[in-house]
């Protein structure tokens, strides 16, 4: 049986229901590609394949019994920063260095619940800071379609997995486009739900007015069928938003007739690359043509949106990373006083990125600069929301690019912090309003790099952008081409 | 220490930033940001060419509120479970270096 | 140089919930260490904060209570600083929009006049751990972090360490009123920061204040105010200058001292808490929960003392806790003389539950059977000290008083003809003492009284006796 770890989900459960393979059968041939391609990708920090065989053993035994969960038997990678019952959870951070997780995120048992197997934990920038995979603590990882690219990030380890087939699908978190860009520069399906559709709880917090948790999956279907899984109202996340979860596959078909789908003029600006732009249009052209009506539209605040994004984000994580002080858990580096040990731990374990963000986000709220940078940034926050409330009064969704690029060299923008943070234009907005996006492939580059088209839809409105995405797919070749890894 | 009131805009005090948020940074490391954060912050000045006088500022990216739990009895940690992280734990405590009062 | 001082409290309460303010571990005191703890209390990496209702209830009724406006939109607020007992280096507290402003506390003044203390805000928190010392290093325990807390913070209005703690006793007798605390000092229920200053009479502007911070007990706020304020006026008298820092009160010297640590620059950094929602209270929520506010003691105190007409002595002492006052009225409606009841309340009843550590909810006898003694006595079936004897059965084992005066043959003997023998008995048998009385020593009456009580075995009708005495030796 080969080639079952290049399932996705939809298959995998058809066969499994059909018992014309069993739950072990895919762990073991996901394990096996892991072994085989994980060591020039580098996706996973770790995968506990014992556990992840025994669980797909239990969920044998179970359909044997009968039971028929949607997702029983099928295996699922998590983003380093989910909490997972006695797995490690370090956001690759060495500062969570030995953290054991006592407890289960809320999205974990509800695949559990969904009998899923949960199977390893992937790399993703330290605290989910960075666009590139570059600043985990401990391994880089690498583009499955050019080994000497970034897989973009935070949760590139995510999309590399799902890219590389060393995963049918995984968990990320978005929270300014952590979610989409991977999956755009891996040539994967990427969807940052509304905020409030999916509890956070047991996400580790980067910033918690903008995180969501989502799928990345190699099928639009896929991505539907997991956003149904894990989405809910849920008792320990106030913010989780408490509206019946529709079934979101049944709603996939169909063509785009009757819909308005916004393209705005401010996302096709200067430093927008130009194969990006070409696939990005093509792929407009494919919409209409299934029957949308394209329309122009003016989100005028949206230059602001890094400069938003960049002092809310920071602020919140300033006091969410405050927790990091080696006296429950994690690293702990002895100091003279409890201060000095705080001082000394946190210096210690965290990396560059996280510690030039943690002294943003303290500057941004700290005397005598509250007002002029957070209650502004605030401010402005509303503004783009208002912009985005405003243009779907004329449109269902909105087409964009995912990044301005496709996925760039190792160090390219290392050096340069600014310059990676303005790679997220397309996606901040989109978290800042709280509204829903999804990354479908669009198309390659002359490079073979894959090109992602964003498609935004209203707060709850995933449902329209995952039926635009799933037409527009259906429609186009890309979500079939695999990349070729050479070892 | 100074306070960062004091501080003319556009510079900022990294060490003293620094140590509001407990972090002992090298000096190296201290030259190494300085100009990265104070690029930034140039970069998000760009605020201020918004008039935001009468906008309501957004804390949260959804309009509810009056989110509530009742008042009932959940299961705590077991208090092994809660202390296996530890770094360094005592008596059925967590470890510090002494506090001084 | 006359001076005078200005003191504002900042009272932190525990609310009474069964569970922490943001998870549902319970607020149990005394568990062993780290036994009351989850991943959201112990700030464990991706938990999250669940506002707990009750904890909102009880500090909007304390509001009430407290003549404060309830703030019809309020929200919480992260404050961020960095010590070991804070799990998650921030606390959950309340900013600019606290739940509760203004409001205010009549205390009585040593000379009966009264004054209002202003309140500034009440708002919610969760509480931090807490310390316990080795030699050479400190452990935390979190069993107290999220207890949920009030804060109540006064205006400077309070002049003295006498108003400071007669305002803590009315505060606490409302609350306890309220039932939205325990307020149990020894559990830490009620502890207080003390901010005083002093400046020159004359002078508008306040003093430099100093801060005594976590005081828990009443006596301790007394004595260290006393102390700091002497300190801080005979500093200036000197011509030196109050720095402004924190204090520490050490109680066995006591004296108040500088803190040993680092001052730091306070900079909280204090932003919306994202992870919980704003709370918006309708006028319709608050007159809902505004229905079951109690009468509060002062008004209380007023109304019996004109409904029952008590001294106000027996109000004060039967008015300090709502139970006991409850059980007096009861009792007072059913007791021919009030003033009895009272009496019987604040001597026998709380005094022989005192000794036997119970609480008034324990006692076997209900208001109406101790009306029914108090009763006995008024129309003479039994006199004082017989229904004590009454009285002890009756805490014991219950039961109605009448009976036990029946079943025990306690009834007072009001018969003149039996009570006529007693006192013809006596007098033959006390001819001297007849002699004194007659010759105009009124002393001598009691002597004979108490001849015929102890004939009659303390039965007779002390009223009649004399009667009688005085009719035959007249």
């Amino acid at each position: 049986m080969a080639n079952l770890n290049q399932l996705t989900v939809a298959e995998a459960a058809e066969k499994l229901a059909k018992r014309a393979c069993s739950s072990e059968d895919i762990v073991r041939a996901v394990l096996s590609s892991i072994e085989k391609t994980d060591k020039q990708v580098g996706a996973y920090l770790t995968v506990d394949a014992e556990s992840a065989l025994a669980q797909a053993r239990a969920a044998d035994t179970a359909r044997t019994k009968g039971e028929n969960k949607p997702l029983l038997g099928v295996p699922i990678g998590m983003k380093d920063l989910l909490n997972v019952k006695r797995q490690p959870c370090t956001c690759a951070s060495k500062i969570l260095n030995g953290y054991v997780a006592p407890y289960d995120a809320t999205v974990v048992a509800k695949l559990r619940a969904a009998g899923a197997v949960l199977l390893g934990r992937l790399n993703m920038d330290e605290f989910a800071m960075g666009g590139s995979t570059e600043n985990s603590a401990y391994q880089p990882t690498r583009n499955p379609w050019d080994l000497s690219r970034v897989p973009g990030g935070s949760s590139g380890g995510s999309a590399a997995a799902v890219a590389a087939d060393e995963a049918l699908a995984t968990l990320g978190s978005d929270t300014g486009g952590s979610i989409r860009q991977p999956a755009g520069f891996c040539g994967c399906v990427g969807l940052k739900p509304t905020y409030g559709r999916v509890s956070r709880y047991g996400l580790t917090a980067f910033a918690s007015s903008l995180d969501q948790i989502g799928p990345l999956t190699k099928t639009v279907r896929d991505s539907a069928l997991l956003l149904g899984a894990i989405s809910g109202r849920d008792e320990m996340d106030s913010t989780s938003l408490d509206v019946p979860v529709p079934d979101y596959v049944a709603q996939l078909g169909g063509d785009l007739k009757g819909l308005r789908l916004g393209l705005p003029r401010e996302y096709f600006i200067e430093g927008l690359d130009a194969e990006v732009e070409q696939s990005v249009r093509v792929a407009v052209a494919k919409c209409r043509e299934l029957g949308a009506e394209i329309v122009e539209i003016s989100l005028p605040h949206s230059k602001y949106a890094v400069a938003v994004y960049y002092i809310i984000a920071t602020a919140e994580a300033s006091a969410n990373l405050a927790r990091f002080d080696g006296v429950r858990y994690g690293l702990r580096v002895d100091g003279e006083d409890p201060l000095d040990q705080y001082g000394k731990t946190r210096a210690a374990g965290f990396g560059q990125e996280v510690k030039r963000r943690i002294i943003l986000g303290t500057y941004v709220l700290s005397s005598g600069y509250h007002d002029a940078y957070y209650l502004r940034a605030q401010k402005v926050r509303t503004l783009i929301r208002r912009d985005f409330e405003a243009a779907f009064k004329q449109c269902d969704a909105i087409l964009t690019p995912v990044a301005p690029t496709a996925a760039y060299k190792f160090g390219e923008k290392l050096a340069d912090p600014l310059k990676m943070y303005l790679g997220d234009i397309f996606t901040i907005p989109v978290n800042l309003a709280g509204i829903c996006g999804v990354s479908v492939p669009c198309g390659f580059t002359s490079e073979k790099l894959p090109v992602g088209l964003q498609v935004i839809g209203p707060a709850l409105g995933e449902n329209v952008i995952l039926k635009i995405g799933h037409a527009y797919e259906q429609a186009t070749p890309w979500h079939k081409e695999k990349p070729e890894i050479s070892g | 220490m100074t306070s960062a009131e004091n501080k003319p805009s556009g510079r900022i005090d990294v060490r003293y930033v620094a140590h509001l948020a407990r972090m002992h940074l090298a000096d190296d490391e201290i030259a190494r940001l300085q100009p990265q954060l104070e690029q930034i912050v140039g970069y998000v000045r760009q605020l201020n060419e918004l008039n935001v006088e009468g906008i309501e500022p957004t804390a949260h990216a959804i309009p509810v509120q009056n989110v509530f739990r009742a008042d009932e009895v959940r299961e705590c940690l077991d208090h092994d479970a809660a202390m296996k992280n530890a770094p360094l734990a005592r008596e059925g405590q967590f470890i510090v270096p002494k506090i001084i009062e | 140089m006359n001076f005078v001082a200005n003191i504002g409290l900042e009272v932190h309460v525990q609310l009474k919930t069964r569970t922490k303010i943001f998870c549902g571990c319970p607020t149990t005191f005394g568990a062993p260490p780290n036994t009351r703890v989850c991943p959201v209390c112990l700030g464990y990496p991706g938990a999250m904060p669940a506002m707990n209702s009750e904890a909102i209830r009880l500090t909007v009724f304390s509001g009430l209570m407290l003549g404060c406006k309830i703030n019809p939109y309020s929200k919480m607020d992260r404050k961020n600083y960095y010590y070991p007992d804070m799990p998650k280096n921030y606390q959950i507290s309340q900013y600019d929009q606290p739940l509760c402003l203004g409001g205010g506390i009549e205390i009585k003044l040593a000379d009966g006049s009264k004054k209002m203390i202003g309140l500034t805000r009440i708002h919610i928190e969760e509480d931090v751990g807490k310390n316990m010392h080795f030699a050479a290093s400190s452990g935390i325990d979190f069993n107290r972090a999220g207890t949920p807390l009030m804060e109540i913070v006064t205006e400077p209005d309070i002049a003295s360490a006498d108003e400071a703690l007669a305002f803590l006793e009315a505060l606490k007798e409302i609350l306890a009123y309220g039932g939205v605390s325990d307020v149990n000092l020894e559990e830490g229920n009620l502890r207080c920061d003390v901010n005083s200053s002093v400046r020159p009479v004359g002078q508008d502007k306040l003093g430099t204040k100093t801060e005594l911070k976590n005081m828990n007990t009443f006596k301790g706020v007394y004595r260290a105010l006393s102390y700091e304020i002497t300190r801080q006026i005979s500093e200036l008298e000197k011509g030196g200058r109050i720095r402004q820092e924190t204090r520490r009160w050490d109680d066995l010297a006591g004296v108040t001292l500088a803190m040993r640590s680092k001052e730091e620059a306070h900079d909280y950094r204090y932003f919306p808490e994202p992870d919980l929602l704003p709370i918006v209270l309708t006028p319709a929520q608050i007159d809902d929960w505004a229905r079951a506010l109690p009468e509060l003691p002062e008004n209380r105190r007023a109304r019996m003392m004109r409904d029952y007409g008590i001294p106000e002595y027996d109000a004060n002492v039967l008015a300090v806790d709502q139970a006991v006052a409850n059980y007096f009225e009861a009792t007072a409606k059913l007791s021919k003389s009030a003033k009895s009841a009272s009496n019987w309340i604040m001597t026998t009843v709380l005094a022989k539950l005192t000794e036997q550590h119970l609480a008034i909810g324990e006692l076997k006898i209900t208001p109406a059977q101790l009306a029914s003694l108090v009763n006995l006595v008024e129309v003479k079936i039994i006199n004082i000290s017989t229904a004590k004897e009454v009285f002890e059965i009756m805490f014991a084992q219950g039961g109605e008083p009448e009976e036990i005066v029946k079943a025990k043959g306690l009834a007072q003997v009001s018969d003149t003809g039996a009570i006529e023998k007693f006192v013809d008995e006596a007098i033959a048998a006390n001819a001297k003492t007849v002699a004194d009385y007659k010759g105009g020593k009124e002393a001598a009456l009691k002597a004979l009284i108490g001849q015929v009580m102890k004939l009659s075995k303390g039965k007779a009708n002390p009223g009649l006796v004399n009667d009688l005495l005085k009719r035959k030796l007249s």
